[in-house]
């Protein structure tokens, strides 16, 4: 698969940052009306992630007047101008859908505080990708970086952690 | 019919391996599944003429292959073009040789996007078939007591007359590994230095298949009808 993965990396974004389904994001959508092109903020909290390289995609969920409003993007699409996390969510479930069937307080989701196991799991996940050899190669170095920091802020808020328990 | 044969010497084709399938982002961010096709290097071997051959034609090589593995009057058709021994030999039917010569080298760039293709290729071998699988049989019910007989073709024929089955009556048997041309792809986008044709959509066969992409047999040479 070396060769698709060449070009599958002309698709891929190096700015999307790391974030888990729980996690609130605010997405900056491009919207085209005509010939002219503005930016859409959507605000909402992670309910899934899924797929991987090119193919993958997260569904974000938000309350709109009362009205809950899903969309789904894929990872790498250019029409999101940027991703910002505003905050971190804990959860213990990959898809987090039962959000659906709650209303008011009982969605609201606790704050993650450094000390995750999944981090790790992100952590992995990057580092399997920038493995991945010739995939990227701008975005590589960043990603290394990005993946020894995280690395460390996690055995080290994991320690307190413990020690707090 | 005029205008396709007068365009017809622009018909183009090229001999490739599929590399498997992917998806890419298009111009207006839409996501698209493309086909991946390694194609070429390839170079022609052979030019036919009605004088000689009785039609119009060039024939192209592709692939690399083990010069031992090359019989003795093969090897000695391409000593002739004056090319090292490929592995697949095809020849693309054009009204008119002209632009081509033996030993000369054809790459990924003879189309470009937005071209129309048809893509050639050998199916996914199924192996022994029942009728509902290799033809589209509806089979027999579930329930209503019947027995056994749930993906049978039923009856095959008549009683004293003809008292025999037509020839040509559709049963199970081997199942794929055919010839299977899927027309009118759109060609998403061309790498030349890398060789590579994006089609949009799926192409016949398996990764690894041998692939002739061909001007699209049913548009005129190769420009969408009516775009």
């Amino acid at each position: 698969m070396n060769r698709l993965d060449a070009i599958d990396a002309k698709s891929l974004r190096s700015d999307v940052p790391s974030f888990r389904p729980g996690d609130e994001l605010k997405v900056y959508v491009k919207v085209v009306e005509g010939n002219k092109s503005r930016v859409q903020l959507f605000q909402g909290v992670v309910i899934s992630r899924s797929g991987a390289g090119v193919r993958e995609s997260f569904t974000i969920r938000k309350i709109s007047y009362g009205v809950g409003v899903e969309r789904t993007f894929p990872v790498h699409t250019p029409i999101i101008e940027k991703i910002e996390v505003v905050r971190k969510g804990e959860s213990r479930r990959a898809k987090l859908y039962f959000l659906r069937n709650l209303t008011g307080k009982a969605t609201k989701i606790k704050e993650r505080r450094g000390a995750d196991g999944e981090l790790t799991v992100e952590a992995q996940y990057v580092a399997a990708v920038a493995e991945t050899p010739k995939v990227e190669v701008k975005a590589e170095p960043e990603i290394a970086e990005e993946t020894s920091g995280d690395v460390k802020v996690v055995t080290a808020k994991t320690d307190n952690a413990e020690s707090k328990a | 019919m005029t205008t396709t044969q007068s365009k017809s010497s622009a018909i183009k084709g090229i001999l490739g391996t599929k590399l498997g399938m992917t998806q890419v982002f298009d111009d207006q961010n839409r996501i698209v599944p493309v086909t991946v096709i390694s194609a070429g290097p390839c170079v022609v071997t052979a030019l036919r003429t009605i004088e000689k051959d009785g039609y119009t034609a060039v024939q192209l090589a592709y692939g690399a292959i083990d010069p031992r593995k090359v019989s003795k009057p093969s090897n000695g058709q391409f000593a002739k073009a004056g090319v090292t021994p490929r592995k697949e030999l095809s020849e693309l039917r054009i009204s008119s040789t002209e632009g081509y010569t033996v030993g000369q080298e054809l790459k990924a760039d003879v189309f470009k996007s937005g071209d129309l293709v048809d893509a050639t290729g050998t199916s996914r071998g199924k192996g022994t078939a029942g009728v509902m699988k290799r033809h589209g049989f509806s089979g027999i019910g579930a329930a209503h007591g019947v027995d056994k007989k749930h993906r049978m073709p039923g009856s095959v024929g008549n009683r004293t007359t003809p008292g025999r089955v037509f020839k040509g009556k559709r049963m199970m048997g081997r199942m794929g590994v055919d010839t299977v041309t899927a027309q009118n792809l759109l060609v998403h986008s061309v790498d030349a230095q890398e060789n590579t044709i994006l089609i949009r959509g799926a192409v016949p066969g398996p990764i690894g298949t041998v692939i002739f992409v061909r001007t699209a047999a049913k548009s005129v040479a190769g420009e969408k009808v009516g775009a």
